[in-house]
C-alpha cells in the first residue's frame, strides 16, 4: 500500500500541485488521469526522486518517509514513457543490470530471476536482441520486466500506452491485470480512458484534485 | 631499391620515439579528457571557470609552442623535466583538452531518459556514468577521437624542437647528410603506413559498437 500525504511542488512562483493526497491500494491498479501538462509526469518524477518537492510524507507499507527520501524511489519500479532502455544492452542485460549493481545479487540469482521474468512476459525469444531490434510492445515489455526486477513495492507507468498499437496496448493491459492477480500495486498515469476503464480498479482525477486545493 | 634499404634501418630508428610519444599520449589523454569534460559539467563555478580557461588556452595556442614552454620555460622556475617527460606532458594536457570537447559533446548528446532510468534504478552516479552514459557517449565520438588520433600520429613530429629523435628527425639528418629526398619519401610512407593501421583500427572499432544502435 503507498499513501501520499499533502505533497506540493511548484516551479518558482508556479504551483503545479498543493497538498495532494491519495491512496494506491495493495495489489490495485490506480489510473491517475488528466490532461496533459498539468503536472502528473511532475507527480512521478517526484516520487522516483528525480525531482524536488516542497513538502509532502510517503506511507509505503506501514513506513511513513519525508518526500526525497531515497527509501521512497527504492520501493517504486518506473515504466519510463520512451521506455529508457539502454541501447547498448541486450534485453537480458538491461534486465539484469540494476539487480547486480544495485542489489548486488548473486549472477546466477540474476539469471534465474531474468529468465522467469522474460518467460512471465512473454520476450524469451527476445533476451539477447538490443533495443533497437524491438517492436515498441516488446520495448514496453522489457521496461516492465527491468522494473519488476528490483522487486518494487510499487510500480507507476508513465503513460504506458502512448505510441503503442492497438494490439501492443491490448498486450500491456494483459500484462497489468496478470501482475494485479500476483498482488503487485501499479499506479498507471495516463490520458488513454478506454484504457483506463478497462485497467482501473479506482481511478484518480489528477486535474479535479489539484483545482480543488488551488481554490481552498 | 638499395637506396631505400640504406635509409630504411636509420629512419626506423626513430619509429620507439614516435610511437613512445603516441601511446604514452593516448593513454595519458583518455582518461583526462574524460575528468575534464566531467568538470565542464560540475556544478561548482569556479572548476567549471578552471577547467574552460585551461582549455582555451590549449587550444588557442599551437603544440609547439605548449612543449617549448613546458621544457624551457618551466625549467626557468625550476620546475624541469626530462626531454620525453616534457613532450608526455605537453602532449597529454593538449589532447586531454581536445579529447575533452570531445567527450563533452558525446555525453550531452545522450538523452536525458537514460541518466534518469539509471537514478530510478538506484544507479549511483558512478555506476550510471561507467555503466550507462560512457558506453553510448563512447560510439557517439569514435569518429571525431579518430581524427584527433590521427593528427596525434602527425604531431610526433613536433618532438624535434626540443632535440629528441623520432623518424622524421632521422629522415632530415639523413637527406641533409646526403642531400637527397629519397629518405623524405620513406618517412613520408611510414607516415601513411601508421595512419592506415590506426584507420583500420579505428573502422574495426566502429564496426563492432554498430552491434547496437
Amino acid at each position: 500500500m503507498m499513501k501520499l500525504k499533502n505533497l506540493s511542488k511548484q516551479y518558482g512562483d508556479n504551483v503545479i500541485f498543493k497538498n495532494l493526497s491519495l491512496e494506491l491500494k495493495d495489489g490495485e491498479i490506480l489510473t491517475v488521469m488528466g490532461p496533459s501538462g498539468i503536472g502528473k509526469t511532475t507527480l512521478i518524477k517526484v516520487l522516483t526522486g528525480l525531482e524536488e518537492a516542497e513538502a509532502g510524507q510517503v506511507e509505503i507499507n506501514g513506513n511513513e518517509y519525508e518526500i526525497g527520501d531515497p527509501a521512497i524511489s527504492e520501493q517504486i519500479g518506473l515504466v519510463f514513457q520512451d521506455f529508457n532502455l539502454f541501447p547498448h544492452l541486450t534485453v537480458k542485460e538491461n534486465i539484469a543490470l540494476a539487480p547486480v549493481l544495485v542489489k548486488k545479487r548473486a549472477k546466477q540469482e540474476v539469471d534465474q530471476k531474468v529468465n522467469e521474468l522474460l518467460k512471465q512476459l512473454g520476450i524469451t525469444e527476445q533476451a539477447d536482441l538490443y533495443p533497437y531490434q524491438l517492436s515498441g510492445g516488446q520495448k514496453q515489455r522489457v521496461a516492465i520486466a527491468r522494473a519488476l526486477a528490483m522487486n518494487p513495492e510499487v510500480i507507476i507507468y508513465d503513460e504506458p500506452t502512448s505510441g503503442l498499437d492497438e494490439k501492443s496496448t491490448e498486450q500491456v493491459e494483459k500484462i497489468m491485470l496478470a501482475l494485479k492477480k500476483e498482488g503487485v500495486s501499479q499506479m498507471v498515469v495516463t490520458h488513454d480512458l478506454p484504457f483506463a476503464e478497462k485497467v482501473a480498479d479506482t481511478n484518480f482525477d489528477f486535474l479535479k484534485e489539484i483545482e480543488n486545493e488551488k481554490n481552498k | 631499391m638499395s637506396e631505400i634499404g640504406n635509409y630504411l634501418p636509420t629512419i626506423l630508428s626513430g619509429l620507439n620515439m614516435t610511437l613512445g610519444v603516441f601511446f604514452v599520449t593516448i593513454i595519458g589523454s583518455i582518461p583526462l579528457g574524460i575528468i575534464v569534460a566531467l568538470a565542464m559539467r560540475s556544478q561548482y563555478f569556479m572548476l567549471r571557470w578552471f577547467v574552460n580557461g585551461y582549455i582555451w588556452i590549449m587550444r588557442g595556442t599551437p603544440l609547439l609552442l605548449q612543449l617549448i614552454f613546458v621544457y624551457y620555460g618551466l625549467g626557468m622556475i625550476g620546475i624541469t623535466f626530462s626531454r620525453f617527460n616534457a613532450v608526455a606532458f605537453a602532449f597529454i594536457i593538449n589532447y586531454a583538452a581536445y579529447l575533452a570537447e570531445i567527450f563533452r559533446g558525446g555525453i550531452q548528446a545522450i538523452p536525458q531518459g537514460q541518466f534518469e532510468a539509471a537514478q530510478v534504478l538506484g544507479l549511483s552516479k558512478t555506476q550510471s556514468f561507467f555503466k550507462v552514459i560512457l558506453p553510448q557517449v563512447i560510439k557517439i565520438v569514435v569518429p571525431a577521437f579518430g581524427n584527433e588520433v590521427i593528427n596525434l600520429v602527425k604531431d610526433t613530429s613536433l618532438v624535434y624542437v626540443i632535440g629528441l629523435g623520432d623518424i622524421l628527425r632521422a629522415g632530415t639528418i639523413a637527406a641533409s647528410r646526403d642531400v637527397s629526398l629519397i629518405p623524405y619519401l620513406i618517412v613520408g610512407v611510414v607516415y601513411l603506413i601508421m595512419i592506415a593501421i590506426v584507420t583500420l583500427a579505428l573502422r574495426a572499432s566502429e564496426k563492432k559498437l554498430n552491434t547496437w544502435r
